[in-house]
C-alpha cells in the first residue's frame, strides 16, 4: 500500500494551501469589523484570531468537518471503487484552492465555501454520477446560504436595537453602558461555550451531560461576565472627547465588549470554515487508512490541528495585510455597531458549525452588517452589496464544479 | 481585491456634512468685520473680507458638490437621501446669502447711514448667531445617527431648533425696527441707494431664514 501514503501526502498539501488561503482571506473578515472599530489593534487582532481560530476549529470543527466529508457524496455507491472518492476529493480541494487564487488575484469576491461545495457536487455528479450527490444534503446547504444571513440579520437587528432602548437613547449612556454591556458579554460566552459543549466536543471525544453542559457554559459566561465589568468599571470618561463625540467614552465600554465577541467570531469561524480544507482531507485519510469505505472511523485530531494551523500561518503571513485593509474601510461600524454585528453572525455560525452546516462566514457577516443597518445603526450602506453576493453565488458554484471535473479527470488518468 | 464586506460600506455623509454647516458659518461670520470696515470707510479692508467670504462660499461649494457625488441612489441610509440633499442645500445658501449681500455691498460701495449704522451691526451680528446656532445643531448629527435619531440626543437637537427658532425670531424683530428707522431718514438719502439698501437688509435677513430652514430639515429627520 505505497499509494495511501502518496494519497495522505497530496491531500495534506492540498489541504494546507486551503487552510492557508482561507487564514489569508476569509478571517480578514471576521477580524477586521474589530479592527475597523479600533477595538483591537490589529496586532492585537492577529493574536486573538490565531488563538480562537485554532480552538474554534479542534473543539467545534468536527460536525462540518464530518458533513464535508461524507455528508455531500454518497459514498456507498463506491465501495467497490474506493480510489474514486480519493480522487474526487483531492480534486475538489485542488479546484477550490485554484479557484480561489484566480478569484482572489483579479478581485472577484468569492467564497471558500461555495467553492469546495461546488466542487465536490461537481465531481461527485458528473465524475460518479448524478445520483452519487446526496442532493437532499446539498439543497439543505443551499438552503442554509440563504437562511444563515437572513438570521443573523434578524438577531443583529434585535440586538442593536435593545442597545439603542437600553444604553444609547438614555439620558445617561455611560451609566447605563456600564450596566448593561457585562449582560452581553455573558449572551455572548454563553452562547458560544453551549453550542461547543452541547454539538462541538463529542468530536472530541468528550462526553459532559446536558444539565452539566448548560451549568458549565454559564460558569465559563459568568467568568468572562465578571472580568469585563472589572474592566469597564475602570473605564473614566474622557471630558473633552466626551463634548466633541457624546458617545466617545460609551464606545470604549463597547470596545471591550468587542474583544469578547471578536473572539467568538473568530472561534465561530474557525469552527465552520477549517472543514472546507480539512473534510477533504479527512475523507482521503479515512479512506486511503482502511481500504474502504464508510468505516466508521473518527475524526483523527491531527487533522483538525492541521487545519487550525494552516490557517494561523495563512493570517500571520497574508491576512494581517487583508485585516488592515478592510479595517479601514469599516470606520462606520463603531464598537456599539460591530459587537451587535459580530455577536449575531458569530452565533448564526457557530449553530450552523454545531448542525453541521458549511455556510459562508463572510455572507453571514454581511448580513449581520445589514441587520444593524435596518436598526437605523449605520450612516451608509452599499445596498449593491446584495447583488455582489449573488453573483459572487452563481460564478463560485459552477467555477469551482468545472475546475474539479477536471482535476477529478486528470487525476483518474494519472494516479496509482 | 474586492472584498464583500469593506465595500458595503458607503461613504457616510455625516461629517462632511458638518464640515459643510462649518464653513458655511464661518463664511457669514466674516459678514460682521465686513460690514465693520464698510460702515468705517475703509473699502480696502472691506475688499479683504469680501475676499475671504468669496473664498469660503467657494470651499463650501466644493464640498457640497462633493458630497454629492457620494451619496449615489444605491446607498441605504436612516433616513432620506433627499432630506439630507436638502439639509446641504439650505447650509450652502447661508453662505451664498452672505456672499451676495457682501458682493452688492462692495459692487455699489454703499454707505450704510450712520442713523441706522449701530443697529445694522446688530442685526448682522443675530443673524450670525443664528448661523452658529445652526451649526451648533447640525454638529449633533454623528450622535444622532448614533442614537437611531430617538431619545435623549434627539430631544437635545429639538430644544437647539428652538432656540435658533427664538434668534430667527429676533431677526425679524429687528429687520422690522431697522426698516422703519431707514423709512424715516429716506428724505436724506439718494432714491437709488435707499432702494438697494433695503435689498441688503432682506438679503442679510435671509441668512437667519436659511439657518432656521436648517433648523427645519433637521426637524424633518427627527421625525421619521
Amino acid at each position: 500500500m505505497e499509494a495511501q501514503y502518496i494519497y495522505i501526502g497530496l491531500a495534506a498539501v492540498f489541504g494546507i494551501f486551503m487552510a492557508w488561503g482561507i487564514g489569508a482571506n476569509d478571517v480578514a473578515n471576521a477580524m477586521a469589523t474589530s479592527v475597523g472599530s479600533k477595538a483591537l489593534t490589529i496586532r492585537q487582532a492577529i493574536l486573538v484570531a490565531a488563538v480562537f481560530e485554532f480552538l474554534g476549529a479542534v473543539l467545534a470543527g468536527g460536525a462540518v468537518t464530518t458533513t464535508i466529508r461524507k455528508g455531500i457524496v454518497d459514498a456507498t455507491l463506491l465501495s467497490d471503487t474506493p480510489e474514486l472518492l480519493i480522487y474526487g476529493m483531492l480534486a475538489a480541494l485542488l479546484a477550490a484552492g485554484t479557484w480561489l487564487f484566480i478569484a482572489s488575484r483579479n478581485g472577484w469576491p468569492v467564497s471558500t465555501t461555495h467553492s469546495i461545495v461546488g466542487a465536490i457536487v461537481g465531481f461527485a455528479a458528473v465524475g460518479i454520477g448524478i445520483d452519487a450527490v446526496q442532493w437532499n444534503k446539498v439543497v439543505e446547504i443551499v438552503m442554509s446560504w440563504v437562511g444563515s444571513p437572513l438570521l443573523a440579520g434578524v438577531i443583529a437587528y434585535l440586538i442593536f436595537t435593545s442597545v439603542q432602548r437600553l444604553i444609547l437613547r438614555h439620558d445617561d449612556p455611560l451609566a447605563q453602558a456600564k450596566r448593561y454591556v457585562p449582560v452581553y458579554m455573558f449572551l455572548a460566552a454563553f452562547t458560544m461555550t453551549l453550542v461547543t459543549i452541547l454539538k462541538g466536543l463529542k468530536h472530541v471525544g468528550l462526553n459532559i451531560s446536558l444539565t452539566g453542559s448548560y451549568i458549565l457554559a454559564m460558569a465559563i459566561a459568568l467568568v468572562v461576565a465578571l472580568i469585563g465589568a472589572f474592566v469597564i468599571r475602570r473605564i473614566q470618561p474622557d471630558k473633552k472627547l466626551d463634548r466633541k463625540q457624546h458617545f466617545y467614552t460609551v464606545e470604549r465600554v463597547f470596545a471591550v465588549l468587542m474583544v469578547v465577541t471578536a473572539c467568538s467570531m473568530a472561534f465561530a469561524h474557525g469552527s465552520n470554515d477549517v472543514a472546507n480544507a480539512i473534510g477533504p482531507l479527512a475523507a482521503v485519510v479515512s479512506v486511503a487508512h482502511t481500504g474502504v469505505i464508510g468505516a466508521e472511523s473518527a475524526l483523527p485530531i491531527w487533522v483538525l490541528v492541521l487545519g487550525g494551523a494552516g490557517i494561523v500561518i495563512g493570517l500571520a503571513t497574508y491576512g494581517r495585510h487583508v485585516i488592515a485593509t478592510v479595517g479601514h474601510k469599516i470606520t462606520q461600524l463603531t464598537p456599539s455597531r460591530g459587537f451587535a454585528a459580530e455577536l449575531a453572525a458569530a452565533t448564526t455560525i457557530v449553530i450552523a458549525s454545531g448542525t453541521g452546516i458549511p455556510i459562508s462566514t463572510t455572507h453571514t457577516l454581511v448580513g449581520a452588517v445589514l441587520g444593524v443597518g435596518l436598526a437605523r445603526g449605520i450612516e451608509a450602506i452599499d445596498l449593491r452589496v446584495v447583488s455582489r453576493v449573488f453573483i459572487s453565488w452563481v460564478v463560485t458554484i459552477p467555477a469551482g464544479a468545472l475546475l474539479a471535473i477536471l482535476f477529478f479527470t486528470i487525476f483518474k488518468a494519472v494516479l496509482p | 481585491m474586492a472584498n464583500l464586506l469593506a465595500n458595503m460600506f458607503g461613504s457616510s455623509p455625516v461629517q462632511p456634512l458638518e464640515k459643510h454647516v462649518d464653513i458655511a458659518y464661518r463664511c457669514t461670520k466674516e459678514l460682521v468685520a465686513f460690514f465693520e470696515a464698510v460702515i468705517a470707510g475703509d473699502w480696502n479692508k472691506a475688499a479683504e473680507f469680501r475676499n475671504a467670504i468669496d473664498a469660503y462660499e467657494h470651499e463650501a461649494d466644493d464640498l457640497k458638490k462633493e458630497i454629492r457625488l457620494h451619496l449615489p441612489k444605491s446607498l441605504f441610509m436612516p433616513v432620506p437621501r433627499e432630506d439630507l440633499l436638502e439639509l446641504l442645500l439650505v447650509q450652502d445658501k447661508m453662505a451664498n446669502r452672505t456672499k451676495d449681500v457682501s458682493g452688492l455691498v462692495m459692487g455699489r460701495k454703499l454707505q450704510i447711514p450712520a442713523p441706522i449704522a449701530q443697529d445694522f451691526l446688530a442685526f448682522v451680528r443675530r443673524n450670525v448667531d443664528a448661523a452658529k446656532k445652526a451649526r451648533k445643531s447640525v454638529r449633533e448629527l454623528d450622535e444622532l445617527f448614533t442614537t437611531g435619531f430617538r431619545g435623549a440626543e434627539a430631544a437635545l437637537v429639538e430644544s437647539l431648533i428652538e432656540e435658533l427658532d427664538n434668534i430667527e425670531t429676533d431677526t425679524d424683530n429687528l429687520q422690522a425696527k431697522l426698516r422703519g428707522q431707514l423709512f424715516e431718514i429716506e428724505a436724506t438719502l439718494d432714491p437709488v441707494s435707499i432702494i438697494f439698501l433695503y435689498r441688503v437688509i432682506e438679503l442679510t435677513g435671509e441668512i437667519a431664514d436659511m439657518a432656521e430652514r436648517v433648523g427645519r430639515r433637521l426637524e424633518l429627520l427627527l421625525s421619521h
